[in-house]
């Protein structure tokens, strides 16, 4: 089959001068600086410099017909810029890309909205941006109306709407458009939960319908909940494409931005404590390091310590703490008199599932109660919000709390 | 497949004038928003387009008839000050209008793709409508004052026409200028102004090729594009009362023309980048 968008070798260059003035040149400046730089005989040092900078460079991939395709990568990794492209708002510097068929893009909900105009103007205007005709918009105007749930206030300029009507409004405009290839960005930012939830399910429906989707988002859950390949950005390069799944562990493997192994110095008062930690490091639970880990998978912390005399009564322990220091978990090694040596302990987190996000874990060695090192600084763990699929149907919904996992419950009816 | 779309540098240029045919729905709807939101919350709305170029017109006649200037014979001062007027505040409006249209659109242009042209080009058509109304005005003065303009006046559109070319070669330019070098807003203002005094609003034409300055001058002055409009509009409502001079108006036409044939190569060459460093 011929894919239906073929990307070849694209990149797309940003000239940055540094400047350290405003945000726009102004001709001012400009005719400042030619001045200042025929009287100088410096020529190269005219209060700027021109940096080159590739957002994207020598991305290659195709799409097929029907495709949902989720492009992930951290901030800064080129997934705007790819759209833009695609879109056609921005011009490549190289490259070919080859489109069969009509494209939509949403980069943004409510783009060309007016809030001295009402929704039902605001509904063909916005419309006829996203680049719906004027009786496709006429045919589909109550389905909108009735998406957006907003007919009460259809003659109300929209400055006067809420912000959830509004984006209500913007949305059920943009997921009424009915292209070949739809490329939406970020727009499920936006909304409450339910409407969220709404949004996701229309987009599912679009999908289905056999057109093509290239969806942006930091919602990892809904990229893998929605598209069924991916396409991994960093730093303006591929890295990967194929399967969701292969792209997803790719993703997590690249987050070198989060550190796992954490390594320890002898602490300055070393020789008036019998031991210290010297490292630490977040593993999954077959033992491979791992920075970030996917929402629902166990995970395990792997300490190493030294003892440098006979300890009595040695306990090792670890605290977890959520990102606003509550600590909410403690868990210790049974009491044991160790002679010196190097140790490792290893804390297993298989039973609770935590939601994703940063939390802090904390170390303590003591001995007969009382506590000789306690290390509360550098630890930080990574959930992330990417779900690990094979645990997917425990989870019970990732907003709910902080521990996602279902308990046993029993309900019986009485008498 | 019909809807083949290619995407490599330098590909916009090729379909350029079919694509923007193709966007001529978002044209109108654009047009059609900046209308609407004109007479949107103001007290007495649409009464705007009346109430300005009305007392523009009594504004101009006061001084005119304080400096004791010449008018032809036959002519109410008022028809005169008009036929001035209507196309100088055309020009300055749809001018000024479009200069800041990018900017004001930014968002559009972030976000959404369509010929970059179509902006400047439906910020026009509120001028044009407010043209429309004033006109209406103009021929109720007529009316009032009972004076009947003959069969030139039904050449009025054509510079109408060559208005609207001179506002839109200088719109684009300043526009596409305009993303890039933010203070070309405050020329755009100075020019405004600056140009009320150059053009034949408060005066005629006749009264400047006709005066003792230098030749220098009154050439440079023929280069001013509004005055080939303004003295066409005269020369078309006010008829058998006023001459034109040919050269000066010819020389008006061809900088108009320059001014649109570079303002539309100008914003091409730019467009692209319009996205990246608005």
């Amino acid at each position: 089959m011929e894919p239906i968008v073929k990307v070849e070798n694209l990149g797309k260059k940003f000239i940055l001068s540094h400047q350290t003035k405003g945000k726009y040149v102004a001709l001012r400046d400009v005719i400042a600086d030619k001045v200042k730089s025929v009287f100088s005989s410096n020529k190269n040092n005219a209060g700027e410099q021109r940096e080159e900078f590739w957002a994207l460079k020598d991305v290659s991939f195709e799409i097929n017909k029907g495709d949902r395709i989720g492009i992930i990568g951290r901030n800064g990794a080129g997934k705007s810029t790819l759209l833009k492209i695609l879109s056609r708002i921005t011009e490549p510097t190289e490259g070919v890309i080859t489109i069969e068929g009509r494209v939509s893009s949403l980069l943004e909900v409510g783009t060309g909205f007016h809030p001295e105009l009402t929704g039902r103007e605001n509904i063909f205007l916005n419309g006829s941006i996203l680049g719906m005709g004027r009786k496709e918009i006429e045919a589909k105007f109550d389905e909108i109306v009735a998406f957006a749930e907003v007919e009460k206030f259809l003659d109300t300029p929209v400055k006067r709407y809420s912000s959830g009507m509004y984006v209500r409004l913007a949305f059920a405009v943009a997921a009424h458009l009915e292209p070949e290839i739809l490329i939406i960005d970020e727009v499920l930012a936006v909304g409450d939960a339910a409407f969220q939830k709404k949004c996701l399910g229309k987009i599912e429906e679009v999908s289905g319908q056999g057109r093509t989707v290239l969806f942006v988002s930091h919602n990892m859950q809904a990229v893998q909940r929605l598209c069924n390949k991916g396409i991994l950005l960093q730093q303006g390069k591929l890295i990967a494409s194929g399967s969701m799944e292969s792209v997803i562990e790719k993703y997590l493997d690249s987050s070198q931005s989060y550190k796992a192994v954490f390594e320890f110095a002898p602490p300055s008062n070393q020789q008036d404590i019998p031991g210290y930690v010297t490292k630490a490091q977040l593993e999954d639970t077959t033992g491979n390091v791992i920075s970030e880990i996917p929402i629902g998978r166990p995970w395990q912390i792997r300490i190493r310590f030294k003892l440098t005399r006979n300890v009595d009564h040695f306990i090792a322990g670890i605290g977890v703490l959520t990102q606003f220091e509550l600590p909410f978990r403690t868990c210790w090694t049974e009491p044991k008199n160790c002679v010196p040596g190097e140790y490792e302990v290893v804390f297993i987190n298989d039973d609770v599932m935590l939601t994703a996000g940063i939390y802090k874990i904390v170390i303590g060695l003591s001995e007969n109660n009382v506590t000789f090192q306690f290390l509360d600084k550098g630890i930080q763990l990574h959930i992330s919000q990417v779900s690990d699929l094979a645990n997917e149907k425990r989870i019970v919904n990732t907003e709910s709390g902080l521990i996602i996992n279902q308990m046993p419950v029993q309900l019986t009816k009485l008498n | 497949m019909s809807n083949r779309i290619v995407i490599k540098p330098g590909a916009r240029s090729k379909n350029y004038w079919k694509d923007l045919w193709n966007y001529r729905g978002l044209f109108y709807f654009l047009a059609w928003r900046d209308v609407l939101v004109r007479y949107k919350q103001a007290a007495i709305g649409i009464g705007w387009s009346v109430l300005k170029p009305l007392l523009t017109i009594i504004a101009m006649c006061f001084i005119g008839w304080l400096f004791k200037s010449k008018i032809p014979d036959g002519v109410p001062r008022a028809i005169l000050v008009g036929a001035a007027t209507l196309p100088w505040t055309f020009f300055s409006t749809a001018f000024s209008e479009s200069s800041n249209s990018l900017i004001a659109n930014s968002n559009l242009l972030s976000k959404v793709y369509f010929p970059r042209l179509i902006i400047p080009a439906s910020t026009v058509i509120v001028s044009l409508i407010d043209f429309f109304i004033s006109f209406v005005i103009l021929l109720g003065l007529m009316v009032f004052y009972k004076y009947v303009p003959d069969w030139k006046i039904f050449l009025m559109p054509l510079f109408l026409l060559l208005a609207l070319v001179t506002a839109m070669g200088t719109g684009l330019l300043i526009a596409a200028l305009n993303v890039k070098y933010r203070d070309f807003r405050y020329i755009v203002t100075f020019l405004v102004q600056f140009g009320l005094y150059a053009s034949p609003v408060a005066y005629t034409s006749d009264s400047i090729y006709h005066s003792g300055l230098p030749q220098a001058i009154k050439f440079l002055y023929s280069l001013n594009p509004i005055v080939g409009v303004i003295d066409g509009f005269s020369w078309c409502m006010l008829g058998r009362n006023v001459s034109i001079y040919i050269p000066g108006f010819l020389c008006s036409i061809a900088i108009s023309f320059l001014f649109l044939f570079i303002g539309i190569w100008y914003f091409r060459k730019t467009e692209k980048y319009f996205a990246d460093i608005i």
